[in-house]
């Protein structure tokens, strides 16, 4: 008896995971999408740049997330996990994360007024039994205007 | 304070570099900051209490390695890079640091 009690609450969560989990990642790749549209004019550039006379002004730009798999696809990946191989339910939660850690410090990056984000720099650890985080950082600078360029 | 990731910073000449200067925090994982993280393990999605408590501890490491750069007299941090490391378990080190310069 009790052990049906507790494979109905497992089966409930798997229920519950999947359902909310698939629904709440739409939305957020949804809003990922608007909101890339919405930046796309702040150009973001990972190499060094050797030639800074483009810009005049610069800051440290950052955007972290702090995000969670559900428990559906938690249980597949462990299941998965038995045979190796490809966890593609991990790989969208690291996707998801890193989308929106650009996100964010593109939108702080627009708030200071910038143009582009020079040196972006990812990092992404594992918090224990909670989820991931992941980090992005760089330098927001602003471009002189082509009125001072001319002259 | 100026800070940037890259290493120089534009319209500037640096007129003396201090060498390289850092900051840390240790923090504990297991914070209980997010009352709904045992939820959103089920359902999935973002802890926006960890995820504040994340960009605290990069501030605070931020500042520690601002104070030791103004200390030295320096007023921009360049070529800044973060990093975090676990300590031990449950415990993780967020890690800041950059070179300390003066420019005009």
């Amino acid at each position: 008896m009790e052990a049906l009690f507790q494979l109905g609450i497992f089966v409930i969560l798997l229920v519950v995971g999947f359902f909310f989990g698939s629904n709440r990642e739409k939305k957020h790749y949804k809003s990922i999408l608007e909101r890339q549209k919405q930046y796309s004019r702040i150009a973001t550039r990972s190499e060094k740049i050797r030639d800074l006379s483009l810009y005049s002004d610069a800051t440290l730009v950052t955007g972290s997330v702090v995000i969670a798999s559900d428990y559906f696809k938690n249980f597949i990946a462990s299941i998965k996990n038995l045979f190796g191989g490809r966890l593609n339910s991990y790989e969208s939660l690291m996707d998801r994360g890193r989308r929106e850690s650009i996100l964010r410090m593109k939108e702080s990056a627009s708030r200071w007024g910038a143009d582009e984000i020079l040196e972006v720099r990812l990092e992404s650890s594992a918090l224990d039994a909670i989820g991931i985080e992941v980090f992005a950082y760089g330098t927001a600078v602003k471009k002189h205007k082509t009125s001072d360029v001319l002259a | 304070m100026i800070l940037t990731t890259i290493e120089a910073v534009p319209e500037k000449k640096i007129i003396a570099h201090f060498g390289i200067v850092t900051g840390s925090t240790v923090r504990s994982k297991h914070f209980g900051r997010d009352l709904f993280a045992g939820l959103k393990n089920i359902i999935g999605g973002e802890l926006k209490g960890y995820t504040e408590l994340m960009e605290e501890t990069r501030d605070e490491a931020t500042e520690r390695m601002v104070a030791q750069a103004t200390k030295l007299g320096a007023n921009a941090i360049i070529g800044i890079r973060y990093a975090t490391s676990d300590v031990a378990p449950g415990a993780a080190e967020v890690f800041a640091y950059g070179t300390a310069v003066k420019v005009e």
